[in-house]
């Protein structure tokens, strides 16, 4: 049995942080991820940690700090939200490439312009490319839960990984959550003990090696690998995570998703939402359901094809725009994987929703399922590329 | 599978790459022949050289050896890039660039 | 109590009604309860006015939205009575309960129609007697947990006077000051 407390977003990540007591954080301070590196480096200013808390001056700084500490052969971490992420974008992909598992936190914002500090998910969507596994979170126990696992996931397929909750709408609010004790924590995530690492005095190394193009395509085809493989870790994980605290976990969330004709998928804050419109339905005799999507990278698509073959209609719900004209990054997705995964039966559309903290209510949802009622009933799918509540 | 750069060859397959192409051993540099990159060759006149051990120390690719007796020996030809600085150098006239013929 | 309780907080930024808000989950935290407490952010500033939520239920609740059916409403500052539409969508079988001097009768013009009950508390006064500032969030705290029933009156009087033993450990006379006042305002909370 766990420790029953009641903790925002920002303050579970912290604590996690601080039950794991890595070796090295490199931080900068944005709004709204700030708590987190401000709770952490109290619990390092008061000895509770061993860490070495590094100030940076910049999110690219914070990254790079990371990279080299990692290199070195210790366990580093981060945090950031919105415009850090994204001038953080740079060493994200070294980091990914370099084949170093950093751990990052990231409570998502929109970003600019117009200039907005609230919750979308246009922040991560944009560094989607970076080869960084991105695990995403309904709740603070969930934001926590994914924390824990992360290092173990990251490690075993040498990525680094982001671990992301709702900027505001989960980092900000308390909630109840049950927290693992410490010595667990400790035994769960284990040490780090790299195989190779520049302060390995045995085995000198480079990192960050030039490749020209008769080794560059097959170092990516490698980083590739690991990344589906990591499919498979993050479930194995999982199954030892819900054995210690009986909270289980997988790629993505079926909710009433059985005899579902109408779905939708979506991940973050506002799954927690749609469950409760769902549940409004199913009272009603609607036979609908929703996936949510946990593991963004690697994108869960032959799972969500599985979940999807026996819908009628289906909408793919994204808080951000991909301004390609015809869908978000989710919808893409979704859809490729249903075309590769030979389903070809259920009639798709997307919406964008949500964006720069505009409130998402359990009748919002209500709305799309409208919409996708009327899509199973007649066939007539219309306009596939939609904006969720917006004046019109 | 292998981590060491000499079989980092341009057949190596994305299996045996190594991660990241990092490189897990010192002075791999020694295994990369870049003394078929000369065109002009120096050539030492053994006669004329007086020891000073001013070429030495600016060859950019420490292709002048010095023994333990203090004095310089033959260059290595395998890294000799064919630059041309010690030549310039030389108080003595004692190296002499030619064409390399190869 | 019903299932599921949801209650906004208007207040002025800096006056502290995103800490009542949290410090009101807390309490029903303590006493088993399922709770949420959050602010609506925005570019804060000294003086606009914000809004925090309160969610209290017996079983988790997984909505993710702002309030907009609240049971209760708690106006930290009289001023946005004219301000802000502090009653919207508010429960006519809930209450609002309003930081002031005046009687509640006197207040209910201002309030658009609204039919359920109308609550005072003079948090400013007593916060001033008890604790010789005006720190109207301890006052407010008890007044809405008297009105609502939110969280059982002794189990939050015992928990309250933990947290300010911990929260003030090193002030004792502030910890009397907190519980005088957090007891004179469950009295003299005026329902109309």
């Amino acid at each position: 049995m766990g420790i029953r407390e009641r903790l925002s977003g920002n303050e579970a990540v912290a604590y996690a942080m601080k039950q794991i007591n890595p070796d090295v954080m490199g931080a900068f301070p944005i709004t709204p991820s700030t708590e987190i590196p401000q709770y952490f480096s109290a619990y390092v200013d008061n000895g509770e940690v061993d860490t070495e808390f590094i100030a940076v001056e910049s999110e690219h700084s914070a990254m790079s700090t990371c990279i080299g500490a990692e290199a070195a052969g210790c366990r580093a971490i981060s945090a950031t939200s919105s415009c850090g992420l994204c001038y953080m974008t740079e060493m994200l992909y070294v980091a990914a490439s370099d084949r170093l598992p950093i751990t990052l936190a990231v409570s998502c914002r929109a970003l600019s312009g117009p200039i907005n500090i609230n919750n979308d998910h246009s922040d991560v969507m944009g560094v989607r490319d970076t080869g960084w596994l991105v695990l995403f979170a309904e709740t603070n126990q969930e934001a926590y839960d994914n924390y824990l696992q992360a290092m173990r996931i990251g490690e075993a397929v040498g990525l680094p990984i982001m671990v992301c909750q709702d900027g505001f709408i989960t980092s900000h609010a308390i909630e109840n959550i049950e927290l693992v004790e410490t010595e667990k924590v400790k035994a769960f995530v284990g040490e780090y003990k790299p195989q190779h690492y520049l302060l390995n005095k045995d085995e000198p190394m480079s990192v960050g090696a030039y490749a020209t193009p008769v080794y560059y395509m097959e170092a990516k085809r490698q980083q590739a690998q690991a990344m589906i493989d990591a499919k498979g870790v993050i479930k194995q994980v999982a199954k030892e995570f819900e054995e210690m605290t009986g909270r289980s976990y997988g790629l993505i969330e079926k909710y009433m998703m059985d005899d579902a004709e109408e779905a939708i998928i979506l991940m973050g804050s506002s799954a927690g939402t749609a469950k409760e419109a769902v549940k409004q339905l199913r009272a009603q005799g609607k036979k609908v359901g929703l996936i949510k999507i946990r593991s963004f990278r690697p994108f869960p698509a032959e799972e969500i094809a599985e979940a999807l073959k026996n819908v009628k209609a289906f909408a793919s719900m994204d808080k951000d725009d991909s301004y390609n004209g015809h869908c978000g990054p989710i919808h893409a997705e979704v859809c490729t994987g249903l075309y590769a995964n030979g389903v070809f039966g259920p009639k798709g559309i997307g919406y964008i929703y949500g964006l720069g903290g505009r409130d998402v209510r359990v009748e919002s949802i209500q709305k799309v399922f409208a919409e996708l009622e009327q899509i199973a009933e007649t066939g007539q799918v219309g306009e596939t590329y939609r904006y969720l509540e917006v004046r019109e | 599978m292998s981590h060491l750069a000499k079989d980092m060859t341009p057949d190596v397959t994305w299996k045996d790459i190594t991660p990241g192409c990092n490189i897990f051993e010192g002075g791999t540099s020694a295994a990369v022949e870049t003394g078929d990159w000369r065109t002009m060759r120096p050539v030492i006149d053994w006669d004329k050289c007086r020891q000073c051990l001013l070429c030495a120390p600016v060859c950019p690719d420490l292709s002048i050896p010095v023994g333990p007796d203090g004095k310089r020996g033959e260059f290595n030809y395998f890294f000799c890039k064919g630059c041309g600085i010690c030549s310039n150098v030389c108080p003595f006239g004692a190296i002499t660039m030619v064409k390399e013929a190869k | 109590m019903k299932d599921i309780v949801e209650i906004h907080w208007h207040g002025r930024g800096g006056q502290g009604a995103k800490t009542a808000s949290l410090l009101l989950a807390d309490a029903a935290f303590n006493t088993g309860k399922y709770v949420q407490g959050f602010p609506e952010y925005g570019p804060e500033r000294m003086g606009a006015p914000i809004t925090a939520y309160n969610r209290i239920s017996t079983e988790r609740s997984t909505v993710h939205s702002n309030i907009y059916y609240p049971d209760y409403v708690v106006v930290v500052d009289e001023t946005l009575l004219s301000a802000v539409d502090v009653t919207a969508g508010l429960n006519p079988e809930g209450a609002i309960v309003i930081n002031s001097g005046k009687q509640p009768e006197e207040l209910r013009p201002l309030l658009k129609g609204y039919t359920g009950k109308v609550c005072t508390i003079d948090a400013g006064k007593i916060s001033e007697e008890e604790l010789g500032r005006n720190f109207p969030n301890t006052p407010m705290l008890a007044a809405i947990v008297k009105v609502s029933g939110v969280v059982e009156e002794k189990a939050f009087i015992k928990d309250m006077e933990a947290s300010f033993k911990h929260k003030f450990a090193s002030k004792p006379q502030v910890i009397e000051g907190n519980m005088r006042a957090l007891i004179r305002s469950m009295e003299e909370v005026k329902e109309g």
